[in-house]
C-alpha cells in the first residue's frame, strides 16, 4: 500500500461559477438584463415583482424564474399579471444553483428585456451561488429589523443593490432606515440602496428607472 | 444549510481526482474555508461524515483550515484582517478595499492510497 498526497486547489463551487459565467454571457449577448432577488422568506420578492410588472411600460418585456422549495404558487401569481414565469421546485434545497437556471435557458424568449430570478426565501445559502445574474439584489423588509446586514453579512457583501421593502409599515414597526443603510454599506460600501413599498407602489418607479438604465448600459457594453 | 450540497460538489471533485490518479481510497481531505465563504465549518464536518458512508472516502478524515477575511486598502495599500467584515480601512478610513482572501472554499489536498 502506498500513500500519496495529491495537491488539488480547486474551488468547491467552481462548477457552479462556470455555468453561471456561461449563462451571464449568453443572456448579456442577447441584451437581457438578469436580476437575482434574494431575501428571507416573505420579505416581499414576489409582491415587488408584481409591482414592477405594473410599472413597466409595454415597450419593456419581462419574465420571471421562480425558485421555491415547494409549490407553483409564486409563478402563478406572476402569470396572473400576464408575465411569463417558470417555476423551479427545489424539493428541499434552500437555494437555487446555476445549473437549475441553465436548464431553462432554451425556453427564455430572446426578445426579452428583463429576466428576474426570485431565489428561495433564505438570507444565507443563496448568497453563495452565482446564477449568472448581472445584478444581485438583497431585499430586507422592515419587520425583520434594521440590524440584519451585520448578522447576515454575505447576502449584503455579495449584492449590488439593497431594496428595503414594506416601508409602509414604519411606524408602527420600529425600523431605522438610515441605520439599516449605514450598516449595509459598512459591510459593502458600493451597495446601491432603494426603499419601496410594493403594496402601495411607492419607490418602485425609481427602481424601474434604475433597471432601465442598467439595461441600457448592458446593451452598450455588449454592442 | 447548504453544507450538504457543498459536500456533494466536494465528492464530485474527489471522485474525479481519485479516478484520474487510479487511487483506491481516500485517507484524508483538507479544505480551506474562508470566514466569508458562507458555510459553517462544523456543519461541513457533519455533512462530510454523513455523506462519506459507502464511498471511497468512507474512512477519510476531514480537516478544515479556516481562512480569515484579508483585505487591502486601495488608497493606502495596507493589508489587514477584518473579523467584523466592515469594509472600512483601519488606517485611513477609505471604503474601497480589495478582498485578498476569506471568501473562498477550496479543496486544498488529499491523501490517497494508490
Ligand atoms: N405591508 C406590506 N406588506 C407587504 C409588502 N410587500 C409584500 N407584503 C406582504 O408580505 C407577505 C409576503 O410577501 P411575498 O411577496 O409573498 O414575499 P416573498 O419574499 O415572495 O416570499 P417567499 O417567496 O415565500 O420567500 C405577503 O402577505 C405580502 O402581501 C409591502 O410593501 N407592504
Ligand atoms: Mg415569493
Ligand atoms: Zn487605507
Amino acid at each position: 500500500m502506498t500513500k500519496k498526497e495529491i495537491l488539488v486547489l480547486e474551488d468547491l463551487l467552481g462548477s457552479n461559477k462556470k455555468i453561471a459565467a456561461d449563462i451571464r454571457e449568453k443572456l448579456s449577448q442577447k441584451g437581457i438584463l438578469t436580476v437575482n432577488l434574494m431575501s428571507s422568506p416573505g420579505a416581499g420578492k414576489t409582491t415587488l415583482l408584481e409591482s414592477i410588472a405594473e410599472h413597466l411600460t409595454p415597450d419593456h418585456k419581462m419574465a420571471v424564474i421562480e425558485g421555491d422549495i415547494e409549490t407553483e404558487r409564486d409563478a402563478e401569481r406572476i402569470r396572473a399579471k400576464g408575465i411569463p414565469a417558470w417555476q423551479i421546485i427545489t424539493g428541499g434545497a434552500c437555494h437555487l444553483e446555476a445549473k437549475m437556471v441553465g436548464k431553462l435557458l432554451p425556453e427564455i424568449p430572446p426578445d426579452l428585456d428583463f429576466l428576474f430570478i426570485e431565489n428561495v426565501g433564505n438570507l444565507v445559502c443563496p448568497a453563495s451561488y452565482d446564477l449568472g445574474e448581472n445584478i444581485r439584489c438583497v431585499l430586507l423588509s422592515t419587520p425583520e429589523g434594521d440590524d440584519k446586514p451585520k448578522k447576515y453579512p454575505k447576502a449584503f457583501t455579495t449584492s449590488d443593490w439593497l431594496i428595503i421593502t414594506k416601508t409602509d409599515l414604519v411606524p408602527p414597526v420600529p425600523f431605522d432606515i438610515q441605520r439599516a443603510i449605514k450598516e449595509a454599506q459598512e459591510v459593502n460600501p458600493s451597495l446601491k440602496t432603494f426603499t419601496v413599498s410594493a403594496l402601495k407602489g411607492k419607490g418602485v418607479e425609481e427602481l424601474v428607472g434604475q433597471l432601465i438604465s442598467a439595461l441600457k448600459k448592458l446593451r452598450k457594453d455588449n454592442a | 444549510m447548504h453544507e450538504l450540497s457543498v459536500v456533494a460538489n466536494l465528492f464530485e471533485i474527489l471522485e474525479e481526482k481519485v479516478r484520474e490518479k487510479k487511487g483506491k481510497k481516500i485517507f484524508s481531505v483538507k479544505l480551506q474555508v474562508g470566514a466569508l465563504a458562507g458555510v459553517v465549518p462544523e456543519l461541513l464536518m457533519t455533512a462530510f461524515d454523513i455523506y462519506k458512508k459507502d464511498t471511497i472516502a468512507s474512512e477519510a478524515e476531514l480537516e478544515i483550515k479556516k481562512v480569515a477575511l484579508k483585505v487591502q486598502c486601495k488608497d493606502c495599500h495596507k493589508v489587514m484582517v477584518k473579523d467584523d467584515f466592515i469594509f472600512i480601512c483601519d488606517h485611513c478610513g477609505f471604503t474601497n478595499l480589495k478582498t485578498l482572501e476569506g471568501t473562498e472554499m477550496i479543496l486544498e489536498k488529499m491523501d490517497i492510497e494508490v
